[in-house]
């Protein structure tokens, strides 16, 4: 059996040169300290992205992105298909958890400095990732044409309306027109199952390309207590050590995921009614509903600016400060933090959890 | 220079006192012209877009408003100036639809509204003066009466408030000589009378019932009419007035049923026809019915009879069949078909009631637990239809008739009961599996652990 096994690899070696890729993985390792623990985030994310697109493409076998057919389609996955309402549940749910993961992973190696020279596209190349799943999240969100869905989206894409010059160009596009119509259905479909994995899997293969090529940043706090001598520089192999303990944080998640889907069924509430008038309580999912709050603190008018124009172009803002953080914080480096850019990411994540907090209330 | 600014806030000043002294119903009596174009915010836009020929419409219209005002009425302005009652309608008339209209004074009253003196006041000058009780309503119906002349102000305004009125009680008693009957003032007040759409009015939908319980609900002022005094209290708590509070404006009240210039008591035969009027089905049900021949040779009103007339509750289950709160035992007595037929009409309800209770239980609890099941509870809904026909079909006071009915409805929530029961087991063959998987987990991650282990004291080794 082992001497088959050798001849496979040694088969393929000779065609695509996968000794080259053993010999690398035979001596990849992985930093070993305090905070290794965070290093699993990511490979977390990566695991429920592969569940996300595993189970999407099994609902793809029932689903139909038609005004008339979507919700009555997704009704039919919870109820009538096999083992549908799991992959359904499964998805909604590892959607959810996957970009809690990435937010965790995202905060993690901003705290820790690890986008830091060399590794500024590797974190650039993250958080386009980070806004491509949101994107995923607002597309799917509309997909089982459900009220708070359908109120949602037309909330969401209104906002979008709003930036100055910009806004109705993109207003149009994202709905297909005017309205939230079947046409919206029709292209966040399209977005969310082309042309966002399109995206996102030419990202996620230069993400991982840049963490397989620069290895993982070790911590400045680390790397200077290695450097005074107070800590010994250790490291752990690669594989299969840290893939194995990945896989255990990975079947933990698959446990999560069943439990959730069993115990929780994602609910689908009812269908969509075009011309039923807003209902009460319509809100975001969870990771928008800090900006959902903030525009609702903001008042009328901020300085010459519309509060929502004001809130949104601050979050524009914000948004192109945290991706450009790598060429903006100068002074950090080797065993070197700097306070303001720690500072910012403190308010930053306390800001998120505060506001979704009172969003929740 | 006369800036734009300038011809803005002239129109703007000068419009709201030209209309008020150009009334609606000085075209219809005088056949003038007047401000037609537009209004005031039409005159604004022309005058906005070309400054110079705007001017000149301006001064022209403004000229005009002011060559047609109208000449003063001296009624108004001696009875404002008097104290008390003398002032009251001079004050009140301001707030009148009437006066709305453009009418003044003296095409009711008569007289000379021209003439400052008292002279105004003279029959000479055609002055007619306040009406007794009695003269009212043929005072009010001069003009009430005349179709085209109240066409000039309402093309669907009815002219037959007169000869309906006299066919009332209330037109009956007052040519008795009875004054304290109502008549037109009464209900729709005298100088400050308000079209009866609109919602302060006294007639108006919502407040027709107070306003019919001044009198009829003063068991002093009622005295000598041998009538009860408390039907609008019992109207108060019938399912009516409560559609009415809510705000139905087409639910009913008194008048709907008694008539509003013609009212009258239903006679006992007519009853079903009152509540027929809305409640058609229903009506159309009994008159087939055996209780219809029944009723009749008795002397019984239909409806009124289980229903009640003023305090129409809204019925349940219980009031068939042979309970302490059915209406049937109030005629029927053990051992009569009656007797026997509301027994099995109050059996196949409940028996409805019980399967549907239950299908709707198990399905909830299903909900709870997070199972899909939208498809058995729209389907449940139509047993609940069945439910609500079969309440219909109790008056043809038949059971075939109802069972019909309930039994169509018991077999949807045996199907509904059906799925939940289904719907339950397929959450606990979920938690099963869930179990098994969890389970499986756990092991493969002990697996995995001990193979780490194994690895790393080897390494270290």
């Amino acid at each position: 059996m082992a001497d088959l096994y050798r001849r496979i690899l040694s088969w393929l070696d000779e065609r695509f040169g996968t000794g080259a890729v053993e010999e690398f993985l035979r001596h990849k390792t992985v930093p070993l300290h305090r905070h290794t623990l965070w290093y699993y985030f990511g490979g977390m994310t990566l695991f429920l992205f592969v569940i996300q697109v595993l189970t999407g493409i099994l609902l793809l076998l029932y689903y139909r992105p038609t005004p008339n057919d979507a919700f009555e389609s997704v009704q039919y996955i919870m109820a009538q298909v096999r083992f549908g309402w799991l992959i359904r549940s499964v998805h909604s749910w590892s959607a959810n958890l996957m970009i809690f993961t990435a937010f965790v992973h995202m905060f993690s190696v901003y705290f820790f400095k690890a986008y830091r020279k060399p590794r500024e596209l590797t974190w650039i190349s993250g958080m386009l990732l980070f806004f491509i799943l949101l994107g995923f999240g607002f597309s799917g969100y509309l997909l089982p044409w459900n009220t708070l869905a359908f109120f949602a989206t037309k909330v969401g894409t209104e906002m979008a309306g709003s930036i100055p010059g910009l806004g109705k160009w993109l207003l149009i596009f994202l709905r297909g027109g005017e309205e939230v119509t079947g046409a919206t259905l029709t292209r966040f479909f399209g977005f969310h199952v082309a042309v966002l994995p399109g995206l996102a899997t030419l990202l996620l293969a230069m993400h991982l390309l840049l963490v397989q090529r620069l290895g993982m940043s070790v911590p400045p706090g680390v790397e200077r207590a290695i450097a005074e001598g107070r800590e010994p520089a250790r490291a752990m192999p690669f594989f299969p050590n840290f893939l194995l303990r990945d896989i255990i944080g990975w079947y933990a998640a698959l446990g999560a995921l069943g439990a959730l889907a069993a115990i929780f069924p994602w609910e689908l509430a009812t269908k969509a009614d075009p011309f039923a008038p807003a209902p009460a309580g319509i809100r975001p999912e969870w990771y928008f509903l800090f900006m959902f709050q903030t525009l609702k603190y903001l008042p009328a008018k901020v300085v010459f600016l519309e509060g929502e124009l004001a809130g949104l172009l601050a979050f524009g803002a914000a948004a192109t400060v945290w991706v450009a953080v790598p060429f903006l914080d100068r002074h950090v480096g080797f065993g070197r933090t700097t306070r303001f850019f720690t500072g910012l990411g403190v308010f930053a994540l306390g800001y998120i959890v505060a506001l979704s907090a009172l969003a929740l209330r | 220079m006369i800036s734009v600014e300038m011809a803005r806030r002239a129109v703007s000043t000068s419009w709201p006192k030209a209309t008020a002294l150009r009334p609606r119903a000085w075209h219809v009596w005088r056949r003038t012209g007047g401000p037609t174009g537009g209004g005031p915010q039409g005159l604004h836009r022309r005058t906005m877009r070309k400054p110079i020929p705007s001017l000149l419409v301006l001064v022209c219209a403004v000229a005009s408003a002011w060559a047609a005002v109208p000449p003063k009425d001296s009624c108004v302005d001696c009875h404002a100036a008097l104290e008390g009652k003398q002032s009251e309608p001079a004050k009140l008339f301001a707030g009148d639809v009437h006066h709305q209209a453009g009418l003044r004074c003296a095409d009711c009253h008569g007289g000379d509204p021209n003439d400052a003196s008292m002279r105004a006041m003279s029959p000479a000058k055609g002055f007619r003066g306040a009406p007794k009780k009695t003269q009212v309503p043929e005072f009010c119906a001069r003009c009430h009466s005349n179709i085209a002349y109240m066409h000039n102000f309402n093309p669907k305004m009815r002219a037959d408030q007169l000869s309906q009125y006299l066919t009332s009680v209330h037109g009956k008693r007052l040519k008795q000589g009875d004054t304290k009957v109502a008549a037109c003032v009464d209900c729709h007040g005298v100088h400050d009378i308000l079209a009866a759409s609109d919602t302060r009015a006294p007639v108006f939908s919502t407040n027709v019932a107070a306003t019919c319980a001044r009198c009829h609900a003063d068991s002093a002022y009622m005295k000598g009419y041998k009538i009860p005094t408390d039907q609008v209290a019992r109207y108060q708590k019938s399912v009516h007035a409560q559609m009415l509070t809510q705000g139905d404006t087409s639910a009913p009240t008194c008048t709907t049923c008694h008539g509003n210039h013609g009212a009258t008591p239903p006679g006992v035969s007519s009853v079903a026809n009152v509540c027929g009027t809305c409640h058609v089905f229903f009506a159309q049900l009994f008159d087939k019915s055996p209780h219809q021949a029944a009723f009749a040779k008795l002397g019984l009103p239909g409806c009124v009879e289980c229903h009640s007339n003023h305090e129409v509750v809204r019925p349940t289950d219980e009031w068939v069949g042979v309970g302490p709160k059915s209406v049937c035992v109030t005629c029927h007595a053990p051992g009569d078909e009656g007797y026997a037929n509301a027994q099995a009409i109050a059996g196949d309800l409940a028996k409805l009631n019980t399967f549907r209770a239950r299908a709707e239980e198990i399905l909830n609890t299903a909900e709870r637990s997070g199972m899909e099941i939208s498809s058995p509870k729209l389907e449940l809904a139509s047993a609940n239809e069945a439910l609500i026909k079969a309440r219909v079909n109790v008056h043809t006071f038949r059971d075939g008739e109802v069972r019909k009915l309930t039994n169509q409805g018991v077999e949807i929530a045996k199907k509904a009961y059906e799925a939940g029961v289904a719907a339950l087991r397929e959450r606990d063959y979920r938690r099963k599996g869930l179990g098994v998987a969890l389970i499986t987990i756990v092991l493969a991650i002990s697996g995995l652990y001990l193979k780490i282990r194994q690895i790393e004291s080897r390494g270290k080794a």
